[in-house]
């Protein structure tokens, strides 16, 4: 069963530039996809685009069996409760402790008290962080916070995790405790989760799928890639 | 229940932001303050106008003098024809008998002088005091009346009568100007300084977009912080205005400049005014925040 499928996609924006030029995709259930490509590839833009915080300006999306395309502004919140998302700045409440942070996912949908601090413990839990609820994001390292903007995507047991450029801030010794930490959870909780990245020793080490895009079209997707730097 | 946990969390979360953003929200608070408080004197003043208007116009009469040697049966041809005149409200007889016992009433001279004839000698005259339902036409409805036999004069304050009229029309209209003008002027300010506590809150309302809050649970928050603003910004003008009106009352015993114009009891006045300038408040800082939040829900 394929969890994301793109159909005849294309991105064009505002300004004239066009980021991605007739794209077909389809990303099956619990896979673990990476995203690679220069800058002014269109990885970045892709990515908004399953999250809908870009629509294609042509062609079909399919996330979960919601068409992210036709959905409307106000309807969003539905395509994002399905989703987890984690980006390059964390994006934590900093006058937020990181129980509270990872509770805050599931407050703004309306759980219940005792549901969420089941969940939010589980998900910190699987981070690695149960020993540092109570702190703020400022008193942690940055591989921390990551971990807990981890824990915060995945608290709402979401189908498929979206990364975009996870370790960009990291030093190596970190990013690979985030990949642990990612691959645990995709093997443990069978989430799917396509990764945007340029870091090559990654892709490189992990032997996961690997979705090259150059100039907006789509290079080779392979099964167990590595990062080549002929192609990009 | 849902709904409710999540109308919860949103109050919590308002008053949270309230404190939190102390200084913007006395920003706020004081701007709807001063507002309030001008638009509080606003109501106090155009309710006054009209309630005045209505009593000088309510006191208002023609008065329809007979001739002299009219009958009985003249009396009730007349009265028929008052019934029949367009915009007459009411009427009162008075003969010529009961004019002269309450002028005699009134005055030990009329006393004397009147005691002096006879009553079918009396040069006193039949009257009718009319009144009219629409004060603005009271000059033509004189001149219809005037139009009937046996009627000799006819008398109401010529004049001076339709100037004040038009005078407290425009005064109306004026004040209703003012208080529609500073509530625009009030929501204009607070969309403004919510924006502000918002702009502070991007990173939030961003984070809540993402971990998939709809749009209702996104702004329900920030709309009770604007409706707590209201009712904080309210509380100073319901005082002043109302401690204020009672001083005023008091200090001209209800009356300003002459009896005619008489002003409205303070007593269940000033609860309705102050319910007025409260909804104003929540309605003003409601509407503000509604409007200051939209911008941010956009993707």
């Amino acid at each position: 069963m394929d969890l994301v499928r793109i159909k005849n996609v294309e991105k064009k924006y505002k300004n004239g530039v066009t980021a991605i030029y007739d794209l077909n995709l389809a990303i099956e259930k619990g896979a673990f996809v990476f995203v690679i490509g220069g800058s002014g590839s269109g990885k970045s833009t892709l990515i908004k685009m399953l999250y809908r915080e870009e629509k294609p300006t042509k062609g079909q999306i399919i996330v979960g069996g919601l068409d992210v395309a036709k959905l409307k502004n106000r309807k969003v919140y539905k395509l994002r409760r399905k989703l987890g998302i984690v980006f390059q700045d964390y994006r934590l409440l900093p006058k937020q402790t990181v129980y509270e942070n990872v509770a805050f996912a599931l407050e703004v949908i309306g759980a219940k008290k005792d549901e969420i601090r089941v969940k939010v413990l589980k998900a910190l839990e699987d981070v690695g962080l149960k020993h540092k609820l109570h702190e703020y994001p400022d008193h942690l390292s940055g591989g921390e916070q990551q971990r807990v903007a981890i824990a915060r995507a995945i608290v709402n047991d979401p189908k498929l995790l979206l990364c975009d450029e996870p370790t960009g801030n990291l030093d190596p010794d970190m990013s690979m405790e985030i990949m642990k930490v990612l691959e645990d959870i995709n093997e443990k909780r069978g989430t799917t989760i396509i990764m945007v990245t340029h870091d090559k020793d990654i892709v490189n080490k992990m032997k996961k799928q690997v979705i090259t895009l150059k100039e907006g079209r789509l290079v080779n997707f392979k099964k167990k890639g590595t990062y080549n730097n002929e192609a990009i | 229940m849902k709904p409710f946990r999540m109308l919860g969390r949103s109050i919590r979360d308002a008053f949270k932001s309230v404190v939190r953003n102390f200084s913007l929200s006395l920003a706020s608070i004081s701007c709807i303050t001063i507002t309030l408080i001008i638009v509080a004197v606003a109501v106090i003043a155009s309710f006054n106008v009209q309630n005045f208007t209505k009593e000088i116009e309510r006191d208002m009469t023609i008065v329809v003098f007979l001739e002299n040697d009219s009958t009985e049966e003249d009396v009730e041809i007349v009265k028929e024809k008052l019934e029949k005149t367009a915009n007459v409200e009411s009427y009162k007889f008075q003969s010529k008998i009961e004019v002269k016992k309450q002028m005699q009433a009134e005055s030990e001279v009329f006393d004397r002088v009147l005691e002096e004839w006879e009553d079918d000698e009396s040069p006193l005259k039949d009257t009718f005091q009319v009144k009219v339902k629409e004060i603005e036409k009271i000059g033509k409805t004189a001149n219809a009346i005037q139009a009937i036999e046996k009627v000799s004069v006819v008398r109401y304050g010529e004049g001076m009568v339709e100037k004040m009229v038009t005078a407290f029309s425009s005064i109306e209209k004026v004040t209703y100007g003012i208080v529609i003008a500073l509530v625009l002027v009030t929501i204009f300010l607070i969309i403004n300084t919510i924006k502000l506590t918002i702009s502070a809150r991007k990173r939030e309302i961003g984070i809540m977009r993402l971990v998939g809050a709809s749009n209702f649970t996104i702004k329900t928050p920030f709309i009770v912080e604007g409706m707590i603003l209201g009712v904080f910004g309210s509380i100073i003008p319901i005082i002043i205005s109302t401690y204020g009106y009672l001083v005023f009352y008091n200090h001209f015993e209800g009356y300003l400049f002459s009896e005619l114009i008489q002003l409205i009891k303070p007593e269940p006045f000033m609860y309705m005014t102050s319910l007025i300038v409260l909804v104003i408040g929540i309605l003003v800082g409601m509407i503000g925040s509604a409007s200051a939040v939209k911008k941010y829900l956009k993707v």
